[in-house]
C-alpha cells in the first residue's frame, strides 16, 4: 500500500518516548494519508494521537515567481539598469514581459529606481533592496505573516493566501511495538484446522456499520396484521369460519340478515352482481364430504356442552320464514310488508360482507343450539367508485357469540378486552342502524396518535326476525361485530392510500421493510 | 345515510338552549345521531346577497324518517331531552262532514296502482318553513322512495283547484298541461323530450317513460294536479302564502305509501292554525280494494316483555322505569294490567322503524344510555379455538415460501377478462369464470380463475424495484360451478413469480420442490424411483406440457397421487414472451401456480 504510513511512524516513534510532530515528521505526506494508517495503529492502541489544526501562510503561483525571481519592479529595474544609454519604454514588455512591464514600471518610478528621460528609461541607482521578494521568501520559510498589515496587503495582492493545515501529535500507546503485526479479517475453518486462530490477529470490527443485508422472504403487511386479529381471536376461544365462497346469493347475503329487497344496498350502484352464471339454486343441504366444513359443524361431532339432540335443518322452511318475516311479519315482527320476490333472493351476488357466513354457520348452529364464538377475516366486495380511502374489495373481519342470556352490557364488556388486545383502552359506543342488528352500535376508540375519537368498529345483536327463521331458539341471543382490516392498519402505519396497502401497487420495498406487526404494544 | 343541513341557531332556539359544538355532538352521540359538521367557522355560500347563516349538518340512520327535517329533528330531540311530550297528532274532518276524495281509476293497475294523501287546513309558512317542506320531500324521494321508484309525492295549493280528484292512467299523447315553474303547456310525450336533458329531472323519467299510460292525476275541472312520479302542474303549485295544502302520494308499495304520507303530515301539521291537526281525505279504489280513509295516523298498539328488556339490557329496571325511558324515545307505554311481565306500548306514528320488540329494547337502553349500562364479560363458549382447516394449510405454505425468501402480496382478486384469459394465452372456454354484470370499470370484469394476473401486475408496478423479484400469494380463486348452490366454488391456490435477467425457471422448480418436500409429498421420476417416499403422505412428478402461456419446452404440469389418486394440481414454466409483453415485463418470468386443496 503506497499511502500506508504505519511502518514509517512506528519507526518514527522507536528513538524515544518522547511524542512526535507529524508537520515535522513527515512534511510532505499528505495529512489523510497520515491520519488513515494512525487510525489503524490507534484502533490496535499502538499509538495516540491529538489532531492539530493550524493556519499556514501559503505562496500563490505568483507570490512563488516574485520569491524565486524578484518583485514586477525589481525585474523592470534591472532590465532598465542593464540597457546602459537607457532604455525605451515601447522596448520594456519586450524584456520583461507584458505583466511586469505593466506593473513593475509603476512601483519602480514610486519606489524612485528609475526615472524617465524623454522616451527613455533611465536606472536612479545602482542597487535597490526587493522588500516584496524578501518579505515572500521569509513567508515561505516560516509560513507566516510577520504583521497582520502585510498580511492583509499581501492578501490583497493574491501573493499569499492562508491555509488550514492538519497534522498531528503522536506518541507512543500502550500496545506500541516497532512491528505492526499482519491481521486477519476472518476468523476461518483453516484457522481452526491449523491452530493459528490462538496467535492470529483479527481485524478489528467497525462496529459503527450496519452489518450484511440479510435476503428474507416476508409476509404482507395486511395479512401480519390480519394474523394478529386471528390470534386475538383463538385467544378468546373462537373457531373460524369457512369464507372461501365469494359467490353468494341475495339470499344470503341479503335476504337472510333481513335485509329488504328495496334496500339501497342491494342497488347496483353498491353491490357486484354475477351476469354469468345466471341464477342461483334455493338454500339447500352442502355437498357430502365438504372438506371446508369447520369441526365442530358437522353434525357427527357433539360439543361437549351440548346436551340436545341434533335437529336436521329444513331449508325449505327455511326460506319460507325468510319470505313470511320480509312479507308479512313473523315472530313477534310486524316485517317489512312488500311483496318477497323469490327471484331476488335468487341473484348471484359477489358477498358484500362476511355476515353472509356468519348467517350460513348461525343457521348451522341451529341444528344443535349452544354457546359458541365464531370469527372470519376475508375479502369482501363493494361496487364503489375507487378513491384514496375507498377500493371494491377489502378485508372483513367479523366475529359472532352466541349463549342464552347475553346482554348488551355483555357485549360492550366483550368490546373492552377485544379491543384492549389491540392497544385500544378508551372506547364507547354510539346508537346506530344496521338492518340485521338490533341494537346497534358503533364502537368508537380514543386514539392517542391521533389525538381524537375515531371509529374503529360496528357491533349489534342479531335481529329476531335474522335468528328465528333460522331456528335459534328466542332466548339465544348473537353477538356480532365487524371492522375491517385495511382502517386499523392503515390508522397503525399511518397509510394515506389505501392502494398503497392492498391490490396490484403496493410497493415491494414498503411490503419487505414492514416491521413486525405488535397491535397490542402500539 | 342521509345528511340533514339545518339551521344552527334556529336549531337551538327550538331546543330552549345554546350548545357548544361539543356539547351537542355529544347530545348527538347519545341520541344516535351524528353531528358530521358546524359551519360556523367555515366560509359560507352567500345567497341573494345574504351569507348563509350557520348550519349543523347531523347524519340520521337511514330507518329514522322521522328526522329527515328540521322539523323531525327539533321534535325528536326535545323529547328526548324530555322538554316536550309525543305530540297528539288528531284527524280533523271538514265541518261539513264531505272529506275531500281521489276517485282511483282501475288503468292506473298498469303503471303505479296506489294513492294516498292529506291535507293540511291554515298552515302557515314562511321561507324557512316553505323551504324545508320542499326538502323533506326531496329526502323522502331520494331514501325510503328509492328515488321516486317507489313512492312519489306532489303538494297543491288546495284553493286553486277543485276537488273530487280523480286519479288516471292515460296515454302520453292525451295528457297536456303546464309543468312547475314552466309557460309552456305540453303532453306527455313533449314533457319527457323536454326534461331529457334536466339534470334533476331527467333521472326520474324513466319510472314511467316507457309505459303505455302515464298517472295523472286530475281535479274536477280537468286541471292536471300532478304527473306522478315526475311533475307537479304549475297551476296548483304552493307558495308563502298557501293556506291549504292538498298532499298526494302515488306509489307501487302499500306499506311505504302510508309511512310517506305519515312523516309529512306528522312533521308539517304543527304548523296548521290548530297544531297537529291533519285532514283526512278519501280514497276510492274498489277495483283493488283499496278505497279507504287516509292517513292513519293512530299510534300503532304492541306489547313488550319486561323481562326481555332488562334480560337484553342487563338492567332491573321496574315496568313503570321502563315506560320512563320510552317516553324519551316517543312512546306511550304503559305496564299492562293483565300481565306484570308486558307493556302496553303505543308507537307513533312517527316511529314507522319500530318493528319488534327488539326496536323497544333498544330504545330504552338508549334512553338508559349506552355507555352507562353494566357491563359484564360473556364467559361461557362450548367453541374451542382452531382454524379453518384450508387457511391452516395456507399458513403452512405462505411460512415456507417467505422462509424460502420470497416476498407475499396481495393483489387484487376481480381483473379483467383479458388479464385472465388473453394477455396469458388462455382462451374462455365460457364454463370457467365467474363474470360480473354491473361493474364500474373494465378493471372488474372477473372473478380471476389463476393468480398470474395479480403477480404479473404487481411486477408491473415494481419495476423500480431490484432484480429478481421473488413474490408469492396464497389465496382464492373461483371457478363456475353449476352443480352447486351458488353456482360457483373457490379455489385456494398457491403461486409464485420470479422476475429477472435470467429466467429463474429452476428457481421456481426449487420452490415447488421446497413447499412439496415441507407437505411431506415425495418427488418420483422415471428414472430415479420413489424419493423417500416411505416417509411421505403422497407422491409428486412433473410433466413436460405444452401450453400457450408458457415458452416451448419450458414449461411442466405438477401431479400428485393422494390416498391412490393421481390429480394434476398446477404447473409452473417460463411464461412466453408474448405474456410478457401483454404485462409490459422486459425481463424473463417463471411463474409457479398450484391448487392446494389436494393437501387438505
Amino acid at each position: 500500500m503506497a499511502s500506508d504510513m504505519t511502518k514509517t511512524i512506528l519507526d518514527a516513534l522507536s528513538a524515544s518516548d518522547a511524542s512526535i510532530l507529524s508537520s515535522e515528521a513527515f512534511p510532505s505526506v499528505p495529512s489523510l494519508n497520515i491520519k488513515a494508517s494512525l487510525d489503524r495503529l490507534a484502533s490496535r492502541q499502538m499509538v495516540e494521537y491529538d489532531t492539530l489544526e493550524k493556519e499556514i501562510a501559503v505562496l500563490t503561483p505568483e507570490g512563488e515567481e516574485i520569491a524565486t525571481n524578484g518583485s514586477h519592479e525589481a525585474k523592470v529595474f534591472q532590465a532598465v539598469l542593464a540597457a546602459l544609454d537607457g532604455l525605451k519604454i515601447g522596448d520594456l514588455p519586450g524584456i520583461v514581459g507584458k505583466e511586469n512591464a505593466k506593473v513593475g514600471q509603476g512601483n519602480a518610478f514610486k519606489k524612485g529606481w528609475i526615472k524617465k528621460d524623454k522616451d527613455l528609461l533611465r536606472a536612479t541607482t545602482e542597487t535597490i533592496v526587493d522588500e516584496t521578494r524578501e518579505l515572500l521568501l521569509t513567508v515561505q520559510k516560516t509560513q507566516t505573516v510577520p504583521d497582520a498589515k502585510a498580511l492583509t496587503d499581501l492578501k490583497r495582492r493574491k501573493l499569499v493566501t492562508l491555509q488550514k493545515v492538519i497534522s498531528f501529535k503522536i506518541a507512543k500507546g500502550p500496545k506500541y511495538a516497532r512491528e505492526f503485526v499482519k491481521e486477519e479479517t476472518d476468523l476461518t475453518a483453516e484457522m481452526l484446522m491449523s491452530g493459528s486462530w490462538k496467535t492470529a490477529h483479527l481485524k478489528p470490527y467497525n462496529f459503527k456499520a450496519k452489518g450484511a443485508p440479510t435476503p428474507a422472504g416476508t409476509f404482507h403487511p395486511l395479512n401480519k396484521v390480519r394474523q394478529e386479529f386471528r390470534n386475538i381471536f383463538f385467544e378468546m376461544g373462537f373457531e373460524e369460519m369457512p369464507t372461501n365462497r365469494f359467490v353468494e346469493t341475495g339470499f344470503w347475503n341479503f335476504d337472510a340478515l333481513f335485509v329488504p329487497q328495496q334496500h339501497p344496498a342491494r342497488d347496483l350502484q353498491d353491490t357486484f352482481y354475477i351476469a354469468d352464471p345466471v341464477k342461483a339454486d334455493p338454500p339447500r343441504e352442502d355437498p357430502p364430504n365438504d372438506p371446508h366444513q369447520i369441526k365442530t359443524l358437522q353434525p357427527t361431532t357433539t360439543s361437549s356442552s351440548s346436551t340436545s339432540p341434533t335437529k336436521t335443518l329444513d331449508y325449505k322452511q327455511y326460506w319460507d320464514d325468510v319470505r313470511q318475516v320480509h312479507e308479512s311479519g313473523k315472530y313477534g315482527s310486524i316485517g317489512y310488508r312488500y311483496p318477497w320476490d323469490a327471484d331476488e333472493a335468487l341473484r348471484l351476488v359477489l358477498r358484500t360482507h362476511t355476515t353472509s357466513v356468519s348467517t350460513y354457520v348461525l343457521h348451522k348452529l341451529a341444528a344443535n343450539p349452544r354457546p359458541a364464538r365464531y370469527f372470519s377475516i376475508d375479502r369482501v366486495f363493494r361496487n364503489e367508485a375507487v378513491d384514496a380511502t375507498h377500493l371494491a374489495e377489502f378485508h372483513q373481519i367479523e366475529g359472532v357469540i352466541a349463549d342464552y342470556g347475553l346482554t348488551l352490557g355483555g357485549l360492550i364488556g366483550f368490546m373492552e378486552v377485544f379491543f384492549a388486545k389491540m392497544g385500544i383502552h378508551q372506547l364507547r359506543f354510539k346508537p346506530a342502524y344496521n338492518p340485521y342488528t338490533e341494537p346497534s352500535m358503533e364502537i368508537f376508540g380514543y386514539h392517542n396518535g391521533l389525538g381524537k375519537w375515531v371509529e374503529i368498529g360496528n357491533s349489534g345483536m342479531f335481529r329476531p326476525e335474522m335468528l328465528e327463521p333460522m331456528g335459534i331458539p328466542k332466548d339465544m341471543r348473537v353477538y356480532g361485530w365487524g371492522l375491517s382490516l385495511e382502517r386499523p392498519t392503515m390508522i397503525k402505519y399511518g397509510v394515506s392510500n389505501i392502494r398503497e396497502l392492498l391490490g396490484h401497487k403496493v410497493d415491494l420495498n414498503f411490503i419487505e421493510s414492514n416491521p413486525a406487526v405488535r397491535l397490542e404494544k402500539d | 345515510m342521509p345528511t340533514i343541513s339545518v339551521d344552527k341557531a334556529a336549531l337551538f332556539e327550538a331546543l330552549g338552549r345554546e350548545y357548544t359544538t361539543e356539547e351537542f355532538d355529544e347530545l348527538c352521540f347519545e341520541f344516535g345521531v351524528e353531528l358530521d359538521e358546524d359551519t360556523t367557522n367555515q366560509e359560507r355560500p352567500i345567497v341573494n346577497g345574504k351569507q348563509e347563516p350557520p348550519q349543523l349538518k347531523i347524519e340520521i340512520p337511514a330507518n329514522r324518517y322521522d328526522m329527515l327535517c328540521f322539523e323531525g329533528i327539533a321534535l325528536m330531540l326535545n323529547i328526548f331531552l324530555g322538554r316536550q311530550p309525543v305530540p297528539n297528532y288528531k284527524l280533523v274532518e271538514p265541518a261539513n262532514g264531505q272529506l275531500e276524495t281521489i276517485i282511483v281509476k282501475e288503468d292506473t293497475m298498469k303503471v303505479r296502482p296506489l294513492v294516498s294523501g292529506a291535507i293540511l287546513r291554515n298552515i302557515k309558512f314562511d321561507q324557512a318553513r316553505y323551504e324545508s317542506f320542499i326538502a323533506l320531500q326531496d329526502k323522502l324521494h331520494q331514501n325510503l322512495a328509492r328515488q321516486r321508484t317507489l313512492v312519489s309525492i306532489g303538494t297543491h295549493d288546495l284553493d286553486t283547484i277543485q276537488g273530487p280528484f280523480t286519479y288516471e292512467a292515460l296515454p302520453p299523447k292525451d295528457i297536456k298541461f303546464t309543468p312547475l315553474n314552466q309557460t309552456k303547456e305540453m303532453d306527455g310525450e313533449e314533457l319527457m323530450n323536454f326534461y331529457e336533458k334536466d339534470k334533476h329531472l331527467g333521472k326520474y323519467l324513466h319510472i314511467i317513460r316507457d309505459s303505455p299510460v302515464y298517472p295523472v292525476i286530475y281535479d274536477s275541472k280537468r286541471t292536471v294536479c300532478s304527473l306522478p312520479p315526475i311533475i307537479n302542474g304549475d297551476h296548483s303549485k304552493i307558495t308563502l302564502d298557501t293556506k291549504n295544502v292538498l298532499i298526494e302520494i302515488t306509489a307501487l308499495d302499500k306499506t311505504k305509501v302510508e309511512i310517506v304520507n305519515r312523516m309529512i303530515v306528522t312533521m308539517f301539521s304543527q304548523y296548521c292554525s290548530e297544531p297537529f291537526t291533519i285532514e283526512p281525505i278519501k280514497i276510492v279504489s274498489e277495483h283493488n280494494n283499496e278505497t279507504r280513509v287516509v292517513p292513519d295516523i293512530s299510534p300503532r298498539k304492541a306489547e313488550a316483555e319486561v323481562s326481555y328488556i332488562n334480560q337484553c339490557c342487563g338492567l332491573e329496571l321496574k315496568p313503570e322505569e321502563i315506560c320512563k325511558l320510552l317516553k324519551k324515545m316517543a312512546y306511550d307505554a304503559k305496564p299492562s294490567t293483565t300481565n306484570p311481565d308486558i307493556l302496553d306500548v303505543y308507537i307513533p306514528a312517527t316511529r314507522a322503524d319500530v318493528l319488534h320488540q327488539a326496536d323497544i329494547m333498544e330504545d330504552v337502553a338508549i334512553a338508559y344510555g349506552f355507555n352507562s349500562l353494566p357491563r359484564s364479560f360473556p364467559s361461557k363458549s362450548g367453541t374451542i379455538a382452531q382454524p379453518l382447516p384450508i387457511n391452516k394449510l395456507t399458513d403452512i405454505v405462505r411460512v415456507e415460501a417467505a422462509m424460502a425468501g420470497w416476498s407475499e402480496v396481495l393483489p387484487l382478486i376481480l381483473c379483467s377478462h383479458d388479464e385472465n384469459f388473453g394477455w396469458l394465452n388462455r382462451k374462455d372456454d365460457g364454463n370457467t369464470a365467474v363474470k360480473l354484470a354491473n361493474p364500474k370499470t373494465q378493471e372488474f370484469q372477473v372473478v380471476r380463475t389463476s393468480l398470474l394476473p395479480g403477480l404479473l401486475k404487481t411486477i408491473r408496478e415494481n419495476k423500480h424495484h431490484a432484480v429478481p423479484i421473488k413474490i408469492f400469494e396464497v389465496s382464492d380463486v373461483a371457478f363456475k360451478d353449476l352443480s352447486l348452490e351458488r353456482k360457483s366454488r373457490n379455489e385456494r391456490h398457491f403461486a409464485a413469480a420470479w422476475y429477472g435477467k435470467t429466467s429463474g425457471f429452476e428457481v421456481v422448480h426449487g420452490l415447488l420442490d421446497r413447499v412439496m418436500a415441507m407437505l411431506k409429498s415425495a418427488f418420483i421420476t422415471g428414472e430415479e424411483g420413489l424419493d423417500n417416499s416411505a416417509m411421505s403422505d403422497s407422491q409428486y412428478w412433473i410433466e413436460e406440457l405444452d401450453e400457450p402461456t408458457y415458452f416451448p419446452g419450458h414449461a411442466a404440469s405438477v401431479h400428485v397421487r393422494i390416498a391412490g389418486k393421481e390429480l394434476v394440481i398446477g404447473s409452473f414454466g417460463i411464461l412466453h414472451p408474448t405474456v410478457l409483453e401483454n404485462y409490459e415485463l422486459k425481463y424473463p418470468v417463471s411463474t409457479l401456480e398450484l391448487n392446494i386443496e389436494a393437501f387438505l
